[in-house]
């Protein structure tokens, strides 16, 4: 029998789809994983999913433009002589020199300080064009201890123990060797032009026996003066809140997998951790339940990008949050201005990732000095203070329409949940019901 | 001299005296009785005092210090002077795990032995051992000198950069990456220097053998896979 097959449109596979058959193509041709930089990439639960139910006949609303929302915090209140007070709850998350430009640097310290908020070091220790123009600098304090010294411990505002990473919980830095330039390899004490892997795990200390011992260390070098704060990835949010509260946090800092990083496997990226909106009602569960909620500030981050997101993470619990890829492309990263430089380097304006590779073409993750002299410290960091100006006031409109007179006045009740799954991770019911999943309802 | 006797006066207020220490002061010589394995004992140092500990101390002793002579007549506890940038810190007993871990700077020396990750991460400082040290000693270690008059365990060096290793005894195992050395002039004169300064005079540099980085680790390279 002969037959004849109508034409019908190509099928692409959803399970081998282009982007996973490239990555076969890939490694099969370099035998090597693929590093990248930025957060994850798919499509997890998250912010967008939620949505407020604003005002009505139970619930009035503030006025707009008369009645005073408040939006300050005041961190490390539990432990530290000199806690931080900020203008605004987003702060800006640790990001290295090194990772970064010294003029991206100095442009989040200029954007933060003209904010009211703080800056934090990252995995290279701390330069002075950032302590000088950072108001409030926070000092990481990490496994690779590159640049640690106490001189610099004594002139943060506060110091920030990284146990792990959003979009790498498990995992160390990484700095190629196109990036460690003569000045970033004599901060960490390396060779120039070598391939760095930062350590994964703290030299001197195991476990939140250990973590104690440590912060009281770090207490007792800065004579009790600043907040310490603890950051982990999102992997088991609930324990290791209560387990830095434990230690002694002033503060715990809570990274989801959305979290960007300089440079890490893009396997990791993807697939290890645990989505922001997942990770904040259990880590506030944690402090409630050891009755520290608003004791121990709670600082969420990953893939914050406005002033709704803002509004929801601190609805849920949180009492700040830290910015770290918004606040590179508030500055000029992906922008579409470099879209013919992005082309040459075969990715376009919006998904170029390769930061690791120093040829940014916006002068932001790059140690070559003339990209680097691109970016302008001064224009970019009022473009920072411009974008976290709209996020508050964003955060503000909402909170006022849900009746708050304070951002942190916001709570779950003035949550719905547009899926199941944000519902059962928010823990906030689904929307026109009162299920939440795991919590019954109907 | 101060004398603090931390079974009844709190760590707290000897670890303030000691930062309170300003510059050209006189009463720079501390001496600390009962210490009784507290943590953090004379932590921050940043002047150049001297402080004598008399009895055994828990993790971190000498914390940081920049610049101050501290000597513990006992045992250190984990992580004795971490993070040391200059100064001197003498162990007259045994040191535990992670000695002189990430230090840029001064000398460390342990009479007894040291446990391991001895010099984990060492960024410059020079750390001399009596005894023998432990495993994963030197671990991702990046610069300056760890002398060891003893044995040294498993997985020395691994993953290390430019640090420069001494063994006068037998080495259990090298980690990835870490090699044997020839033992140039310069190395011998630099050795014999530092033996002196530890004040060792039971050990000739020509007894010592030196390991150090293959670099091979250095860059990224898929015929390397199997070494991590
Ligand atoms: C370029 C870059 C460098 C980073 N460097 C560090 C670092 O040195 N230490 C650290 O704890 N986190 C680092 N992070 C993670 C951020 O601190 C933060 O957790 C993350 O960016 C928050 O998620 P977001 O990018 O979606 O806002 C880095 C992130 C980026 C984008």
């Amino acid at each position: 029998m002969s037959y004849h097959n109508p034409p019908t449109p190509p099928r692409k596979s959803a399970t081998f789809d282009d982007a996973t058959m490239a990555e076969i193509r890939r490694a099969a041709a370099t035998g090597i994983y693929d590093i990248r930089g930025g957060g994850t990439k798919r499509k997890v639960p998250h912010f967008d999913d939620l949505l407020f139910l604003g005002a009505s006949i139970s619930r009035y609303p503030l006025e707009g433009y008369r009645e005073r929302c408040d939006t300050s915090v005041t961190l490390g209140t539990r432990f530290a002589r000199k806690p931080i007070k900020l203008k605004i709850p987003v702060t800006i998350a640790g990001m290295s020199f090194g990772a970064l430009s010294g003029n991206a640097k100095e442009a989040l310290g200029r954007g933060a300080t003209l904010s009211g908020t703080s800056t934090t070091t990252g995995d290279g220790g701390m330069t002075d064009e950032e302590r000088g123009h950072s108001q409030t600098l926070v000092y990481q304090y990490l496994p690779s201890r590159y640049g640690m010294n106490p001189r610099d411990l004594r002139r943060a505002d506060a110091i920030e123990v990284v146990v792990g990473q959003g979009a790498k919980p498990g995992g160390g830095g990484m700095l190629l060797g196109q990036k460690i330039s003569p000045r970033v390899a004599k901060m960490r004490n390396l060779p120039e032009g070598i391939d760095q892997r930062s350590a994964c795990r703290h030299p001197d200390w195991t476990g939140p026996d250990d973590l104690e011992i440590k912060i009281n260390e770090l207490r007792e070098i800065t004579d009790w003066e600043k907040p310490i704060y603890v950051k982990v990835g999102g992997a088991r949010p609930y324990y290791d809140t209560a387990l830095a509260v434990k230690a002694g946090a002033d503060v715990v800092v809570l990274d989801g997998m959305q979290g960007g990083t300089a440079a890490t496997q893009d396997v990791f990226i993807e697939n290890v951790g645990m989505p922001t909106l997942a990770c904040i009602r259990p880590a506030v569960q944690a402090l409630q339940d050891l009755g520290m909620h608003r004791k121990v500030q709670l600082i969420i981050s990953g893939g914050i990008r406005s002033g709704a997101d803002v509004a929801k993470a601190l609805a849920l619990g949180a009492d700040a949050v830290a910015i770290g890829t918004a606040a590179l492309v508030a500055i000029g990263d992906n922008d579409p201005r470099w879209e013919e430089e992005y082309r040459k380097l075969g990715t376009t304006a919006g998904a170029y990732d390769d930061w690791h590779e120093g040829r940014d073409p916006a002068g932001i993750t790059t140690q070559d000095p003339e990209l680097a002299s691109r970016l302008d410290p001064v224009i970019a960091g009022r473009r920072l203070a411009n974008y976290l100006k709209v996020m508050t006031l964003e955060a503000q409109t909402i909170a006022r329409a849900c009746g708050k007179n304070h951002l942190h006045n916001l709570e779950p009740e003035d949550l719905c949940a547009l899926t199941i799954e944000a519902s059962a991770m928010a823990q906030v019911p689904l929307a026109g019901t009162s299920w939440v999943p795991g919590k019954g309802g109907f | 001299m101060p004398v603090f006797d931390l079974s009844v006066t709190p760590l707290r207020e000897f670890n303030q005296a000691l930062h309170d220490i300003k510059d050209g002061a006189n009463d720079t010589a501390f001496e600390v009785v009962n210490p009784r394995g507290h943590h953090s004992v004379a932590v921050g140092i940043d002047a150049p005092v001297s402080v004598e500990v008399k009895g055994s101390v828990g993790y971190y002793c000498a914390g940081m210090n920049d610049g101050g002579t501290v000597t513990v007549h006992g045992s250190a506890g984990p992580g004795v002077a971490e993070n040391m940038m200059s100064g001197t810190v003498v162990i007259e007993g045994d040191a535990s795990q992670y000695a002189g871990a990430t230090g840029r700077g001064g000398l460390l020396v342990i009479k007894g032995n040291a446990a391991s990750r001895c010099g984990i991460s060492m960024k410059g400082i020079d750390i001399v051992v009596h005894g023998s040290i432990g495993h994963m000693s030197a671990f991702m270690a990046q610069s300056g000198n760890l002398v060891v008059l003893g044995d040294a365990g498993d997985a020395l060096g691994d993953s290390l950069y430019e640090a420069r290793l001494f063994v006068r005894g037998s080495v259990k195992s090298l980690g990835a990456d870490c090699i044997e050395k020839e033992m140039r002039p310069e190395h011998i004169e630099a050795l014999g220097a530092l033996l002196e300064k530890a004040g060792v005079s039971d050990a000739k540099p020509e007894d010592f053998k030196r390991y150090g980085s293959a670099r091979t680790l250095y860059t990224f390279n898929i015929d390397n896979a199997d070494a991590y």
